[in-house]
């Protein structure tokens, strides 16, 4: 057994005693899946900086604490919900405590006809067949242990099926809230996201914490967009400053499809997102925009891995982020063109900026090409604030640290432009600025 | 209004001003001229409250306190106004969020409630009538994009805005074709009052044909070397720098 494979035991043994009180345990296939993914995991281990996809990203501060698996029947405060809740955003919501379903505080009434969205555990429950087949589809190879577990573990979570042709007029909105069992808990949410042939939705999957508490969600969503289906996916961890959050957006897309996912991380002492996109066909367009905030000894790693598998595809990256204080943020952007996505139109561009002396990024773009025909161009800046702004600024009355606030809302501003629910970004621009507040954007002494 | 003396100011260990004398009174309008490099977008940095010059010797006052010992911020606070030889482009900033911050900073300073979003667009409307401006100018990013006669414009509604005791012009005229120099010239002129001061510098006597200035001052080798009413501009534009750095009635400026 490799140390790897030591520091997952007590979740293999967990697994093997929660298995069979999963949602459809006894389902063969699904049987069979949770087994190979719990081998996976025995054989990956958690991964470690040896690993070349967590080379900046120490996890011995999750490896080190033993998280138990959260299960079903913990109680989530309603007046948390409700304070919680984005004003003016008019949605479709699931509420999940610690990785599970919670029908009473979710909101699904007058859902129209194509749109079907419920509890993936009810759903395993219903149709156990039928669902289990679709698990996993998106995935492709397991990229780490992480994934395994949730593999492993697979019971709860949203189950969102917009049939062909249906366009979701109202966004849906998952809110996982971690810490309902208490300190020490994991949440291993499995999310699957099915969008028919030229249907369109747009999802919010929120991430939040119950308390500030030692808590890991280890959460895993599908995306799967048959020809010209249209997704716009907002992923907002919102992790308190001593919890972790590892995420993975998993999305294969069909057919002229259209995905449009931001990521924006908000805090966490560890964050770490992953979003895996599979171009399968000719005309797929993939955006991917992301904002992170690394303050206080935040750590914040998005890792992102696009493949051309088909030719005529267009993606696109844009993330920025600001760190100050000690925080310390990784953006890890790989692409890769298959041999035949000729015509392949790809972007990358990744834009930090640096509050403090202290701060630390590791951008590494990460291009592998196997065709000839293709338009690939990449940047990565670091940077800080402008001085000869911060001085225009105060030549105009403004104070030194108004004025630097003022302009790292702009530089975070123009990622929360681009997201199309006007909701949204306002709450996300309010939480931003406060997160930017003046004691955050202070200059450190060096 | 403003009372510089013996000003000797060094940039990088080397001496740009050197003990350069100056005093503007209440309403009154000075020019300065001089060569590239003479140090004028210096003295105006250095007036602002700019980093990166080091004041090593005499005192600057304005309205009687001592302004080198205030904050940037402060200064203009206070009612000091500099129009940038090169607007900063801000994205992401827009002009009327800039606008509105500035303006009520500067009311809090000075005890006076914050404008409310009512009063606060009548006002912004007026001075962009005043300069001829377009309001979806106030929704655009501070700058960016701005062509550059539309920077210098902005500069000076900005100024319109903020209502300064003192305005220190950099080249605002530079880069301006003659129609937005008379937009430009005519804002300024409206803003003319006995207790506003401007220092204009320019290059180009043509400015002051618009906006009269009450002194015309030569800077050359870090001081003034050089004063005297509007005719001095048409003696300059005649003769170049050459005749006033070679004229022995020049004080030297060693
Ligand atoms: N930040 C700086 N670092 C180094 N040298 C500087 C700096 N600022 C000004 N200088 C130097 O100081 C001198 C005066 O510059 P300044 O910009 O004040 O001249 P100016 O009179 O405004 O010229 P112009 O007419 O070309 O605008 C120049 O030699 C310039 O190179
Ligand atoms: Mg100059």
């Amino acid at each position: 057994m490799s140390e790897g494979a030591a520091n997952v035991a007590a979740y293999v043994a967990a697994q093997r005693e929660q298995a069979p009180a999963l949602p459809a345990f006894g389902t063969p296939s699904l049987d069979a899946s949770r087994a190979q993914a719990l081998e996976s995991l025995s054989q990956l281990g958690l991964p470690s900086q040896r690993d070349e996809d967590w080379k900046y990203t120490s996890t011995r501060a999750i490896t080190r604490a033993a998280f138990t698996p959260a299960v079903a029947g913990a109680p989530c405060p309603r007046e948390f919900v409700s304070q919680t809740t984005i004003d003016g955003l008019d949605a479709w919501r699931l509420v999940f405590a610690d990785g599970f379903w919670q029908p009473e505080l979710s909101l699904l009434d007058d859902l129209p006809n194509g749109v079907q969205i419920s509890g993936l555990g009810q759903s395993l429950g219903s149709e156990p067949q039928r669902i289990a087949a679709l698990l996993g589809s998106a995935l492709g190879q397991t990229p780490h242990g992480f994934i395994a577990m949730n593999s492993a573990f697979i019971g709860d979570g949203a189950l969102i099926e917009i049939a062909p042709g249906t366009r979701v007029d109202k966004p849906i909105e998952l809110l996982f809230i971690s810490g309902c069992s208490g300190e020490g808990f994991l949440s291993l949410p499995r999310n699957l996201v099915v969008m028919g042939a030229g249907s369109q939705a747009a999802v919010i999957e929120r991430h939040v914490s119950l308390a500030d508490e030692r808590l890991l969600s280890n959460s895993v969503s599908e995306l799967i967009l048959a020809d010209n289906a249209s997704l716009n996916y907002q992923s907002v961890q919102q992790v308190a400053p001593r919890g972790f959050h590892v995420g993975g957006m998993f999305a294969r897309l069909g057919r002229s499809a259209r995905l449009q996912a931001t990521t924006v991380t908000m805090s966490g002492a560890l964050v770490r997102n992953d979003a895996l996109v599979n171009l399968d066909d000719e005309g797929g367009f993939a955006s991917l925009d992301g904002l992170y905030l690394a303050f206080g000894r935040s750590h914040v790693d998005n890792h992102t891995h696009i493949t051309h598998n088909a030719p005529h595809c267009v993606s696109r990256e844009h993330y920025k982020g600001v760190l100050g204080d000690r925080g310390h943020a990784v953006f890890h952007g790989r692409i890769v063109v298959q041999p035949g996505a000729q015509k392949t139109d790809s972007v990358q561009n990744n834009q930090n900026l640096l509050l403090s002396a202290d701060a630390e990024i590791d951008t590494k773009p990460q291009l592998e090409i196997y065709a000839d025909d293709v338009k690939c161009a990449h940047g990565a800046t670091v940077g800080q604030l402008d001085e000869t702004a911060v001085f225009y600024l105060m030549s105009r009355g403004i104070d030194r640290q108004a004025a630097r606030r003022m302009l790292t809302q702009a530089f975070a501003a123009d990622v929360l432009n681009r997201i199309e629910l006007p909701a949204l970004r306002s709450y996300l621009e309010a939480q931003a600025a406060q997160r930017l507040s003046p004691e955050q954007i202070r200059e450190s002494e060096s | 209004m403003l009372k510089i003396s013996k000003l000797t100011v060094t940039v990088d260990g080397k001496t740009i001003l050197n003990g350069l004398d100056l005093e503007v009174g209440p309403g009154e309008v000075h020019a300065i001229m001089g060569p590239n490099g003479s140090g004028k977008s210096t003295l105006a940095n250095v007036i602002a409250g700019r980093e990166g010059y080091q004041v090593t010797g005499g005192s600057v006052s304005f309205l009687g306190q001592d302004l080198l010992s205030l904050a940037p911020e402060k200064r203009a606070r206070e009612g000091v106004f500099l129009a940038f030889q090169y607007p900063v482009e801000i994205p992401g900033v827009a002009n009327v969020y800039l606008l509105k911050e500035a303006v009520n900073a500067t009311r809090q300073h000075r005890g006076e409630e914050k404008l409310d979003a009512m009063d606060f667009l009548k006002l912004v409307r007026e001075k962009l009538k005043l300069l001829q401006m377009k309001e979806e100018f106030l929704y655009r990013s501070v700058n960016e994009g701005f062509s550059g006669g539309e920077k210098k414009r902005n500069e000076i509604f900005q100024m319109a805005m903020l209502e300064p005791r003192l305005a220190v012009l950099d080249e605002t005229d530079s880069g301006l074709d003659i129609d937005a120099l008379k937009i430009v010239a005519d804002g300024v002129n409206a803003q003319r009052s006995a207790d506003r001061s401007v220092i204009l510098v320019t290059h180009y006597q043509r400015l002051l044909d618009y906006i009269v200035p009450d002194r015309v001052h030569v800077l050359a080798g870090g001081r003034i070397v050089r004063s005297g009413d509007k005719h001095l501009a048409l003696e300059l534009e005649a003769q170049g720098y050459g005749w006033v750095e070679s004229d022995p009635s020049t004080v030297s400026a060693a």
